[in-house]
């Protein structure tokens, strides 16, 4: 594989296992325009174990996921506490401050970022994406799954059906922390370098996006924004400005037409549909086939 | 009930004075110990804070309104900017002379609300159309971010990301007892506090802003009480537009500097004010903005230049926490606000 199309498949990899780190929160209704902070703190703990040496050969990366776990972990506690916009803002505020510590403190290189020594193969990177991917599909269909889509819909009802929804959320946001982390060790080693610069506002709004344009819904939607704003750039080979102008547009009528993102549980029946030779009306009336309802919710503002 | 209402209504005016107060202290006994240097970084807090509050209380009227996020609101004050700016360059103006600076910013604040009510069209009133209800959920969001996107980097195909010079056309200080003060930065405190006063009244006093208190309230009742929400929200994003143009404007005019990105720090610094003030209350996002410039100057002083981040946001992720109300919000979001 040439040097050019191994980078993007890394990129790719990368934006993947980040778009599910923030998916699995998304999937409970938690919008987390965090995101940058969580995999900073991922790629830190990997550099900062790899240059000092404190972990043996790739139990950086582990160290890493389990590092940033705990902080989703305990982040989610305080920010729990908050709803809808002030979630928003709470989990973007989190992100600066971390971006904020990490250029101030000479452990991290400040704002000249830090040389990972260890190299990483492609091949890794690949498998950890399939792994990742895999896992959250398996996720999506536990009971986990079933009581984080109950409390995307409704925490309420999800409450009286005997979801530990605070629970719930605690854990989403580990292992969106996780995963997260997992992203950015990946990313440092790949890339053999980290700077706080990277891990910017921009980067959380991407991948946001990326999970949003998606769909919520089922754990296609990020595998589907993550290959579609990575690739489809690449392969128009249009760069600079032109592609961000490309997926404003992108985004501006995706909200239009499809506010519940691309890939819906709809969508998903009508397709299996086909293949499994079943009425296509008892697919189409599945009580969550709702494609009128838009998905993105910011939870309820207003009191009822 | 109403007694209730009464005695938190009196408590809300003591906290408000206690607090006011307690910040005029800290002050005179900063400029006392401190002397002018501290004097100083007062003075030019403030008119960062100036700056700041215009956009705060751009954000905190949407917010408060449409329970929208508005994340156009950094580069429609972009766009007054770079518009200015190109116009400026481009000759057009040469035959205002001296005056041409002037109307370049005018320009660009028309160019801004444009900007602005073009958002409006593709974000609220679609969602409006469409679902019936565009305020419960992150779809406007998610659209304005695609806006922010497609505004800032149009702007850099057109015009390069390089910072420009705005020529200032006057460059008289003042030296008041000592301290250096622009007269731009005199002009842009007094007319974001002129503007916002106004501002207050028109919410308070005429039949527009009675329709966007009650749309505030409650959307369906305002159409039901016979207010025309579709027009009326338009209004809402013409105020955004001017508000960004006129904040834009000031800061040109004091720094003297254009980039496409200079509306992302202020924007975010804006959202922070408005957070520490309280979402959807104009007074809220007036003190918040004034602190955030104040912080800002404050631990570049004190702490060195690249801590302002994080300063200005760890407080903002405390006050977020401890008290998501911020200084002067209201209960329920939604509710009781302007």
């Amino acid at each position: 594989m040439s040097g050019y199309a191994s980078g993007i498949v890394a990129i790719l990899c990368i934006n993947l296992i980040f778009a599910y780190g923030v998916y699995v929160t998304a999937a409970a209704g938690q919008l987390n325009l965090g995101g940058a902070g969580y995999q900073a703190i991922g790629a830190y703990a990997a550099a900062v174990l790899s240059t000092q040496g404190w972990t043996p050969g790739w139990g950086t990366i582990p160290a890493a996921m389990i590092i940033s776990a705990l902080v989703g972990f305990l982040i989610a506690f305080p920010v729990l506490r908050t709803r809808g916009v002030y979630m928003v803002l709470a989990t973007f505020a989190f992100a600066q401050v971390v971006s904020g510590v990490l250029l101030r403190t000479s452990l991290f290189g400040g704002a000249i970022g830090m040389v990972v020594p260890d190299y990483l193969p492609l091949s890794v990177l690949i498998l950890a994406a399939v792994l990742t991917t895999l896992f959250v599909f398996f996720l999506m269909a536990s009971r986990f799954g079933l009581a984080i889509r109950a409390i995307h819909d409704d925490e309420a009802v999800a409450t009286i059906m005997g979801v530990d929804v605070r629970g719930m959320q605690v854990t989403v946001f580990t292992i969106g922390g996780a995963l997260a982390g997992l992203s950015g060790a990946l990313y440092a080693h790949y890339f053999s370098f980290v700077e706080a610069q990277y891990f910017n506002p921009n980067l959380s709004i991407f991948v946001l996006l990326f999970v949003l344009i998606g769909g919520t819904q089922t754990a296609w939607g990020p595998l589907a924004g993550s290959l579609f704003f990575t690739l489809i750039p690449e392969a128009l080979r249009i760069g600079g400005s032109w592609r961000f102008v490309v997926f404003g547009v992108t985004i501006v009528l995706m909200m239009a037409i499809r506010p519940e993102g691309m890939i819906t549980r709809t969508l998903i029946a009508r397709i299996s549909s086909l293949f499994h030779r079943r009425p296509s009306s008892s697919a189409l009336s599945l009580p969550n086939a709702r494609p009128d309802l838009p998905d993105a919710r910011m939870g309820d503002q207003h009191a009822k | 009930m109403a007694a209730a209402a009464d005695v938190t209504f009196q408590r809300n005016i003591l906290i408000k004075a206690a607090f006011g107060s307690a910040a005029l202290i800290a002050l005179a006994l900063a400029v006392f110990l401190g002397g002018h240097v501290i004097a100083q970084q007062i003075i030019s807090g403030l008119m960062l804070g100036a700056i700041y509050l215009i956009v705060a209380v751009a954000f905190t009227l949407t917010i408060g309104v449409l329970n929208f996020l508005n994340f156009t609101i950094p580069s429609l004050f972009m766009l007054t900017g770079m518009i200015a700016w190109a116009l400026l360059k481009s000759g057009l103006l040469s035959f205002s002379g001296s005056w041409s600076w002037l109307i370049a910013l005018f320009g660009g604040v028309v160019v801004a609300t444009v900007a602005s009510l073009l958002v409006e069209r593709f974000t609220y009133r679609y969602f409006k159309a469409k679902h019936g209800d565009a305020t419960e959920h992150a779809i406007p969001l998610v659209s304005s971010l695609g806006f922010l996107l497609i505004f800032e980097n149009l702007v850099i195909l057109a015009f390069g990301s390089e910072s420009q010079r705005f020529p200032v056309p006057f460059k008289a200080d003042l030296h008041l007892f000592g301290l250096v003060i622009g007269i731009p930065q005199i002009v842009s405190l007094v007319s974001a506090l002129i503007v916002v006063a106004a501002l207050s009244y028109v919410l308070k006093q005429t039949k527009i802003g009675r329709a966007l208190r009650t749309i505030a309230e409650n959307p369906e009742i305002a159409s039901l009480l016979g207010v025309e929400v579709t027009q009326v929200v338009p209004v809402l994003f013409l105020l955004t537009g001017m508000l960004c143009g006129l904040a834009a404007a000031l800061f040109t005019v004091n720094y003297g500097d254009v980039s496409p990105f200079m509306g992302d720090n202020i924007g975010t610094k804006a959202i922070a004010g408005m957070v520490l003030g309280g979402i959807g209350s104009i007074w809220g996002a007036i003190i918040g903005g004034l602190i955030v410039g104040l912080t800002e100057t404050m631990s570049v002083h004190f702490l060195g230049g690249d801590s302002v981040e994080m300063v200005i946001w760890g407080l903002l992720l405390i006050v977020i926490i401890v008290a998501p109300r911020g200084l002067f919000g209201h209960a329920a979001l939604g509710k009781g606000k302007l």
